[in-house]
């Protein structure tokens, strides 16, 4: 094997100080090369080269955002970390929900390789996430994705709709992994990158947390899983350089394969150890491969690494040196095992039929030492790898044409004056609105996606947040949401950021769930483009402080930056993941009103803010400036919410947010298909606006529930005693024997058609009554919001 | 009827999982002589009248465009059969 | 429907697990909800542990990359289910589900066999479906013709065979449940389930173990409103399955 290489030798690289490398080739900087000859006091060896490369690229070091993302640990008080076990910067952060549980949960992007082959990129993206969930110790219970598409009449759309839904569904639905939530959003902005964030939740108890550390010398190092290939290494050309006969390079995979199945056994395969206790530590490989595993391993534990890097098991027997350290196949771990479990943990191996190699073992040298053949191609101090990379502070200012675009209000345009006013063009408007690409139902995605596997949701799209039992017995568990809107951040970074929170906090509020922690995609363009960059200071600025106001803590998550194509960037997107906790799952709150005579509240005030709305986006206006943020009054909300919901008091909830309450009531009647009278006349008169103000203002801090006459009096008292506007705006319209009867019936025993159409003939037809303006039948209403994607997409 | 088949098969370098699946299986009901499966796919394409050239190329042209994902897969064979051997 | 007490109470239902099986501690639960003892069977053992019946469940063993259930099918404890459940005088109650049913049609236990749906999609909704036959080992608690509501969720969930063995399966009563109102995925004849002539073994697509708690079953999607006229579901039309096997067992 050896005599295929000219192998670059530490010895050899201390000879040879002037041979020429490919350092640029592999995206680093003349400083940067220059940092690591002096750190090393020599030139680095190829294999030295590509995993400085790799581990020091913006992926993997953050070094443009570092001096930013800094404000999420820095604005945190003892308070907000009081149920953190496990901060930024593992792999996941670790959330104590009580009763000896914990839960990990984190969002990551993956948007470019979605881009280039959107089934295998979506795919591998779920598949990163959750090995990232695995390796803290945990069993994935859930997964959820935000995606973001370009125009959904563009013809790209098509492959990518499908290729990523697909991918999605393909890997998540082969782990067993319940799909509860996530986002859908066209809008040509993203056209040609569009967004992949898959978020990926896990549940533990506190004993079996595990941390990606190599302690304990003399401890093995083993790497277990699928074989490494030449995935993701596009063909760098220090790899092409280190081969015998450069006249025949080795072909290296476009893109990543990823093959579930080897990811499901896997999971067991783990769960199986950490319930065995005979793994220390361990590191799912994800970005940088081995590079990433042993240097991280060996930096956060006792500090040394040995490892024989002919051990590794190869899909590929032609791969280099400098290629297995930079691999990025799928399926793969590495974990630290004492020498007395090591049998033990073979026999697990074996009982999977998962394939593993000890690659060495751990050292209280401070090097990590990577041999070839007995022969040593690595020799650097870990830390410098993994965690003391270059950072920068690039520069950024505010964009000049922000202030042109932030004055140009939906309130002052030509589409303000067209809109609609009389019943009949309200109606219409709505019916426009909810078969919008944003705003239609995204069934044809999430029924392609598994809710129900391992048995334990309680909620799920297109519910306000996905909910999950942790404990069978006490009912113990958690809700999850992600949100973001990048009209909102284009027309304001900071508030953009404020909002995602605010929607992602209010939405698991909605469900019922106390919001405990944040994880966050952060998805911009270029960091090199000063504008840019201040959007996405201002972001991370905005969401740190807003964490901070509202009291959750950022737990971990991701940057993915240089989302632009020919120049144009995306907008700012930054997606947000909110974790709550609920006592018991079975006080949950759904999003859809059923009982007939239940009276329906608006909770909050409605003002006139349409700047970057979805009624806008439709009129094709964007500017002007997003809704207000009062965190203060969502904290006040979320209370209200959550408190009505543990004491039995709402019987459903929904939040006011993108579309407003058209969007809103429509949502709360599809849901179960019931219908409600609404009046909204005295909405308009209380808040001084009109009734399309009413209806498509996106006004923050807002919810409509549904409340039993008998808890009516109790629920007014509590807002009233808490000083939160709340406003009695229709009753629910389900009258017995009706369709969608009340009663809560059983199986059915054999049909009876006649007094089945007997029935379908002498009730009315359920509708969305808006009194005064428009009667929509849900029917019609359910046709709009249904058929879009259908329509684009088959 | 004469038809053209069109077989395309995963990239070497690129991970085969099904093929893996079967490799694994194999061995566990006894057969150890294979030491790696590759899984394709199989296309016939039935043309009304004779093959032309033309008939032929676009056979191709599919074979690469719709057929096959450049990216993950190679076109291994574009072939005319008649019925008699098929 | 309450538990069954007495003698059922103590039955033993073994839960296989192969590599890629994901409704293994779904179907467990459904059985220790129903009142009976799950028992974790593992593909690769050679021993049925004296259970009183089997349960294949849903998932992708080997990820269904040749054929669903192809791979299985040869698992060493599969010998034991395919003559335990032959085996003359009392032979095993065996409950394919998904994957499971379509390891049984691979194991020739159960005639036909599933392709990818029509629409070519993996589908995950709640299905109606009408009870045909309820005098199977896995369907006494049932009423012929009653409708219940589980949710359905495959890729390869089409059933298919030879019009003669259609026919044979629709003459000898052999249809245990099929689709209601309309047919999700082409399955022929809208089959979802069917038995051997035995009765004791019953393979079906739906997930009956995905509906057996309130509010963590079909009611608490919402997405009922899919079938028109038909009342919310009740959520856990699924569990009279396990109920009634331990019936079964109970008469034995």
């Amino acid at each position: 094997m050896t005599e295929e290489f000219n192998l670059d030798t530490v010895e050899h690289a201390s000879r040879t100080p002037d041979s020429e490398l490919p350092w640029a080739d592999l995206g680093l900087r003349e400083n940067e090369f220059e940092d690591i000859q002096t750190i090393l006091g020599r030139r680095p060896t190829a294999a030295e080269l590509a995993m400085y490369s790799v581990m020091w690229s913006e992926h993997c070091s953050y070094k443009s955002s570092k001096v930013h993302l800094r404000q999420f640990g820095d604005k945190v008080s003892e308070a907000m970390k009081q149920h953190l076990l496990v901060g930024i910067g593992e792999n996941a952060g670790v959330v104590d929900i009580g009763e000896g549980w914990s839960v990990t949960f984190k969002i990551e992007s993956h948007n470019s390789p979605s881009m280039v082959e959107p089934f295998q990129g979506a795919a591998t993206g779920v598949g990163g996430i959750v090995r990232d969930i695995i390796s803290m110790g945990a069993r994935p219970v859930a997964v959820m994705d935000a995606l973001r598409f370009g125009g959904i009449d563009h013809p790209d759309s098509q492959r990518l709709v499908h290729g990523i839904v697909s991918g999605i569904g393909s890997y998540g639905n082969s782990l067993g992994l319940p799909n509860v939530g996530g986002e859908v959003v066209f809008d040509p902005a993203y056209q040609g990158n569009p967004l992949v964030n898959a978020l990926a939740v896990g549940v533990m108890r506190h004993e079996d947390i595990r941390l990606a550390n190599a302690s304990g010398v003399g401890n093995k190092v083993v790497l277990f899983g699928a074989r490494t290939g030449g995935d993701g290494i596009g063909g760098a050309s220090v790899l092409a350089s280190e081969s015998f006969d450069s006249s025949k390079p080795s072909k290296r995979p476009a893109v990543q394969v990823g093959d579930p199945f080897a990811e499901k056994v896997l999971i067991e395969c783990c769960l199986e150890l950490f319930a065995a206790s005979v793994v220390e530590g361990i590191q799912d490989l994800g970005a940088a491969g081995i590079s990433c595993a042993t240097s991280e391993l060996a930096s956060n534990g006792d500090g040394g690494m040995h490892v024989e890097l002919t051990n590794v098991l190869l899909r590929d027997p032609t791969l280099t040196p400098g290629e297995i350290l930079m691999s990025e196949s799928q399926e793969r771990m590495m974990a630290v095992v004492t020498p007395e479990n090591a049998a033990a943990f073979e026999a697990i191996m074996d009982k999977w039929n998962v394939e593993y190699s000890w690659l060495g073992e751990v050292t209280d040298t401070e090097r990590l030492v990577i041999e070839w053949d007995g022969e040593e191609i690595v020799n650097v101090d870990p830390k410098t790898v993994a965690h003391e990379g270059p950072v920068y502070d690039r520069p950024y200012h505010r964009p000049d044409w922000l202030d042109e675009l932030q004055k140009s209000s939906f309130r002052a345009s030509k589409q303000h004056q067209e809109r609609p006013q009389s019943g009949p063009e309200l109606a219409a408007a709505v019916l426009e609105l909810m078969s919008s690409p944003n705003m239609c139902s995204k069934d044809w995605v999430t029924n392609q996606y598994d809710r129900y596997v391992q048995g334990n949701t309680a909620l799920a799209m297109p519910d306000d947040a996905g909910v999950i039992r942790v404990d069978e017995e006490s009912g113990l568990g958690i809700a999850v949401s992600t949100d973001a809107n990048g009209r909102y951040s284009y027309l304001n970074p900071y508030d953009g950021a404020r909002l995602a929170l605010a929607e992602a906090y209010r939405n698991v509020a909605t469900s019922g769930a106390k919001p405990m922690a944040v994880t966050d995609c952060l998805n911009f363009g270029s960091p090199e483009d000063p504008e840019i960059m201040w959007q996405f200071a201002e972001s991370i600025r905005g969401l740190a402080d807003a964490c901070q106001e509202l009291g959750v803590p950022v737990t971990g998550g991701n940057v993915s930056l240089y989302n632009q194509t020919s120049g144009v960037a995306i907008p700012p997107t930054p997606v947000v993941g909110v974790l709550g906790l609920f006592d018991d799952v079975g006080r949950r709150t759904p999003s859809g009103w059923r009982d007939d005579g239940q009276a329906l509240y608006l909770l909050g005030t409605t003002a006139d803010e349409l700047d970057g709305s979805e009624w806008a986006n439709l009129r094709g206006h964007l500017g002007g400036q997003p809704p207000a943020v009062d965190l203060s009054i969502e904290k006040q909300l979320g209370e209200i919410l959550i408190n009505a919901s543990r004491d039995g008091m709402i019987d459903a909830a929904h939040d006011v947010s993108e579309g407003g309450l058209a969007a809103t009531l429509s949502e709360m009647a599809l849901r179960f298909g019931v219908g409600a009278r609404v009046g909204i006349d005295e909405l308009c008169e209380r808040d001084g606006i009109d009734a399309f103000t009413a209806l498509f203002s996106e006004t923050q801090g807002r919810a409509v529930v549904s409340v039993a006459r008998t808890e009516e009096v109790r629920f007014t008292d509590m807002c009233t005693a808490r000083g939160f506007a709340h406003l009695r705006i229709g009753v629910v319209d389900n009258p017995p024997g009706s369709p969608r009867g009340a009663e809560r019936l059983g199986r059915s025993p054999v049909v009876d058609q006649a007094s089945a159409s007997e029935r379908a003939e002498t009730q009315p037809e359920p509708a969305l009554d808006v009194q005064g303006h428009f009667t929509l039948p849900l029917a019609s209403l359910r046709e709009a919001h249904e058929g879009t994607l259908p329509a684009y997409f088959g | 009827m004469p038809r053209i088949v069109v077989d395309v098969m995963p990239k070497p370098e690129i991970l085969d999982p099904q093929g893996k699946a079967i490799a694994g299986a194999l061995p566990r009901i006894g057969l150890n002589g294979f030491s790696e499966v590759r899984q394709g796919k199989r296309f016939e394409l039935a043309v009304d009248g004779d093959i032309t050239d033309e008939v032929l190329e676009q056979a191709r042209t599919a074979a690469t465009t719709l057929l096959s994902n450049p990216v993950i897969e190679d076109v291994t064979r574009v072939e005319v059969i008649d019925d008699g051997s098929a | 429907m309450a538990p069954l007490e007495g003698d059922a109470a103590g039955a033993r239902i073994g839960v296989v697990t192969f590599p890629g099986t994901l409704d293994d501690r779904d179907a467990a639960r459904a059985v220790r909800l129903a009142g009976a003892t799950p028992v974790n069977l593992w593909h690769g053992d050679g021993s049925l542990q004296d259970v009183d019946a089997v349960v294949l469940p849903g998932g992708f063993s080997y990820g269904d990359y040749l054929r669903a259930g192809a791979i299985s099918r040869f698992a060493p404890l599969m010998g034991k289910v395919t003559a335990a459940a032959e085996a003359p005088g009392s032979p095993l109650p065996v409950l394919g589900i998904c994957n499971g049913f379509q390891v049984l049609t691979e194991a020739h236990l159960l005639p036909g066999s599933m392709v990818k749906n029509e629409n070519l999609h993996f589908m995950c909704r709640d299905q109606k479906l009408t009870v045909e036959n309820a005098s199977t080992s896995w369907t006494n608690q049932f009423t012929a013709g009653e409708q219940i509501v589980i949710p359905l969720k495959n890729q390869d969930g089409q059933f298919i065979a030879d019009e003669h063995t259609l026919d044979q399966l629709e003459g000898d009563g052999r249809v245990v449940f099929r689709y209601a109102e309309s047919n999700p995925n082409g399955s022929r004849r809208s089959i979802a389930g069917i038995s051997n002539a035995a009765g004791n073994v019953v393979g079906l697509m739906p997930h009956p173990e995905h509906a057996v708690e309130p509010g963590f079953g079909p009611d608490s999607s919402g997405a009922d409103r899919r079938f028109g006229d038909t009342p919310l579901a009740s959520g856990t039309d699924g569990l009279s399955l396990f109920t009634s096997v331990l019936n079964t067992l109970l008469v034995a």
